[in-house]
Formats: structure tokens, sequence, C-alpha cells
């Protein structure tokens, strides 16, 4: 019997049947494989935390390597003493803060009356305390987020920044070690006060010698991704202040 | 080759070289030239691109007497598009750090304009047994060029293989880079990709002239 594949009712039909299919096959697909996408999140949020307070497997000069995912969660529970919930001005201590979906907070937080949660780590390092905060913002194309590690009076311990789809060469070079590593040293406190760390074009200090001036060197041709950068920074350093204040 | 018959070996043989989608129909070349600045991503995407078209190929010609002619577009779009999506997922579950680093191209596998031109020209019109050797052959031929172009750039834009330094630490001065040698960072760089299946282009060419188009 020979189909007749022109008639309109036969498209419409066929049509339906794949979409059909074709959704119930993904489906399966995505259902199976969950858990284990879901574990490379949770372990790649590990590394990044302990990258940005400096525990990782840099050898070269240029490198940026994690921790292994197999030794991660052990690494992990070693280093992060504490996990904070600040929300508002109660803190609670949380095992699983770092799952915080922080995309998530803030989106709940602009509409309406709800109190964004923001986790806070508590590393140790060396016998010194360390604190480590998520930042997220937008670069030129997309969202960029990061980690950064300070000490009790806010100065920058390391950063860890990535990003969805900056420009190769150009604004994805934040992940890059010569940029991650110019935030070392710099204060988010000036006399004091709040004051975030800038990107900034033609600071006058390019090999970052001086740590006083709340700047970092830009990178060339990503203005857009430096200001987003700084502006990610202001926004949700910003919001741990009051917690910084009262520790010291 | 015994398993083959001489037109079905010519099937995978052909694409390999004379008939090569990326140097002779110069298709896939986006690809091509965004992700062959390492080795690994390179045979990755390579992979990738032979399960897509060899599956999708015989998918397609097993549904080709089915599918209605108004919507074979479509049609063809969803199969390639699935496929893409499981490799995507396979990958994020069991290749993390690769999937981060080849993004949106796993995405683009979809726009590879290799796996719509096959379907479209060959799986439509033939059994799935050839539909299957014709998107492996041709599959194939994009992946080689893809594992020679990332080969050289690698190796003289980073001095490394799969991130092995096999030249000598450029930080460090040792190996070659003790007797002043550098790495040339353009090759890194999308247009020395370019540059490279254009060697690519011209070396096949010189050596077989029948290629060589008459103007």
């Amino acid at each position: 019997m020979a189909l007749n594949t022109e008639k309109n009712s036969y498209t419409v039909l066929f049509a339906v049947v794949m979409v059909v299919v074709v959704g119930s096959i993904l489906a399966g697909f995505a259902n199976g494989l969950k858990p284990t996408i879901k574990a490379n999140e949770r372990y790649e949020k590990q590394q990044n935390i302990l990258y940005a307070m400096g525990v990782n497997e840099n050898e070269g000069a240029n490198d940026v390597e994690f921790i292994p995912t197999e030794r991660v969660e052990e690494v992990f529970a070693q280093y992060i003493k504490k996990q904070y919930v600040i929300q508002g001005d109660e803190v609670t201590e949380n095992d699983e803060a770092y799952l915080i979906d922080i995309k998530k907070e803030e989106a709940k937080a602009k509409n309406g009356n709800y109190q964004r949660r923001l986790p806070l780590f508590l590393a140790e390092k060396d016998g010194r305390e360390v604190y480590i905060m998520p930042v997220r913002g937008k670069g030129l194309w997309d969202a960029i987020w990061g980690f950064v590690a300070v000490d009790k009076s806010m100065i920058i311990e390391g950063v860890y920044f990535d990003h969805k789809g900056e420009t190769p060469g150009l604004g994805a070079e934040i992940k890059q070690r010569f940029f991650m590593d110019d935030f070392e040293g710099e204060s988010f406190l000036n006399d004091g006060s709040f004051s975030t760390v800038k990107v900034a074009k033609g600071n006058n200090d390019p090999k970052n010698e001086d740590k006083t001036d709340n700047e970092v060197d830009a990178l060339a041709g990503a203005t857009i991704t430096g200001d987003g950068l700084t502006a990610m920074l202001r926004k949700d350093v910003k919001m741990y202040v009051p917690y910084f204040k009262k520790l010291n | 080759m015994g398993l083959l018959s001489k037109k079905d070996s010519k099937l995978i043989l052909d694409p390999l070289a004379d008939n090569n989608p990326i140097t002779i129909q110069v298709l896939g070349i986006c690809s091509a030239l965004a992700i062959t600045a390492q080795l690994k991503p390179s045979i990755v995407m390579a992979i990738s691109v032979i399960f897509v078209l060899g599956v999708g190929n015989v998918v397609i010609s097993l549904m080709r007497n089915i599918i209605p002619s108004k919507i074979r577009i479509i049609v063809q779009l969803i199969v390639v598009a699935t496929l893409v999506i499981i490799v995507d997922q396979v990958l994020k579950a069991f290749a993390y750090e690769l999937s981060k680093e080849l993004s949106v191209f796993i995405g683009l596998i979809i726009t590879n304009c290799i796996i719509m031109g096959r379907f479209e020209a060959f799986a439509l019109g033939n059994g799935p047994w050839k539909s299957f050797l014709d998107g492996i052959g041709n599959a194939l031929g994009y992946g080689v060029i893809l594992i020679i172009v990332g080969f050289f750039r690698e190796l003289f834009g980073s001095g490394t293989l799969f991130g092995i330094k096999v030249l000598g630490d450029s930080v460090e001065k040792t190996g070659l880079y003790a007797i002043g040698y550098e790495n040339n960072g353009f090759m890194v760089l999308p247009p020395m990709a370019l540059i490279v299946v254009g060697i690519i282009i011209w070396v096949q060419r010189s050596k077989n002239k029948a290629l060589i188009e008459e103007n």
C-alpha cells in the first residue's frame, strides 16, 4: 500500500507523532542523566569556592587548575569550616549553603517582600580565617559570576570569575590568572566604609602594586565586561558589609 | 575490504580525501575554525559529529518513505536537534569540563551544514546501510581535517598536545624554548585556523590536479 504522503492530514499526523516520540525520548534522557549532571555542577561549585580561597593545583604561572573532581568533596570538607546563610539580621548555619542558587534568590528578592538568603563560607587556611562570598552579575553578552575570598577586614585573599559567553580573547579573559591574581590584596573597605574594588581603565598602576587604590587594571577591549564586573562586586559584596562590620 | 563492496567502501573513503566536506565542498568551516585551538576538543567534536551524522543519516533514511515532503526540512532539523541534545546531555554527565569548553559549539552541530547537507542529498534517497556509511565517511572526513588543524594549532600555538608540554616549558625556558623558540600566539586565534585549512587545501590540490577547477 503506497502511502499518500502529500495529504495535509497525513502531514499534521506525522508532525504530531514525531513531536510526541522525540519529546519522550528526550525527557527520558534528561531524567536519566539528571543526577550525574547535578553532581558535576555541585563539584564545580566546590572547586570554584576552593579556588577563590587559594586552594588549587596551580603549577605554572598561567595555570588555573582546580582540585580534581574525585577529591574535591573531601578537600572542601577539610577547608570549609562553616557555611552560613545570612537573611537580614539572622545568621544561621547550613551545610548546604553552597547549593543556594543566588540567581533565583536575586529574582525572588526583586518581586516583593523577600529577604534574600546570602550564603557565606568560613574557611580556615594556614591558621587564618577566610570568608568566601558568591557574586553574580552581567557581562557584555551574558551572565558573569564568581567567588570572592576576603579576610575579616575585607581585604581580598583571592577571587574566581567565570562567564557564560563573553568574547573569547577579550571579556573571556576575566577567568585568566593574570586578571584574577590582580585582585589579591585589594580592599573593599576604605577608612571603614564600603568601597568596591573597581576594574579601571587607565589607572596609573598597571602592575597593580598600589593596593590602597581599590582598583585593578582593566582588560583591553573588554570595557563592558569590566564595568559589569565592577557593578557585580559593588552590588553583591555590599550586601555582606553589615555582617563584616559586626565582626570587627 | 571483505566486508564492504567496492561501491560501499567508496562511500566511506571518498569524503576522506577527494570529496572531503571541508577542503573540497568547503562546508562546516565555522566549527572547524572555532574549536580547533586545541587537539582534545577537536577530537571530541569529531566523535560527536560522527555519532550525530551516522545515526541521523540512518534515521532519516529509515523514514525516507514516510516523511511528508512538505515538512522534510523540519523533520531533518528535529532529528539533528534531538541527537545533538543527547550528545550534549551525555557530555555534561560524563565529560563535564569538556562540555563547558565546547559549550555552544555542541549546540552548533545543529547548524553544521554538512549534516543537513548529507540528510538532504543522500539519506533521503538511499537505504539505511549506505546512508550510515555515507554519514560515517563524511563525518570522518570532517573529523580528520579538524584533528590535523587542531594538532598544528595546539603544537605551534601553545607548545602542547593534549595539554602535555611537548616542546618544553615556555616560562622556565626548558627544551626548545632554551634555544630561543617562542610560541606563536597567532596560531591560537581563529584566523590562523582558516590559514591552516587553506594550506591543507593547497597541499591536497597540488597533489591531485584533478581537483583544480578550471576557470
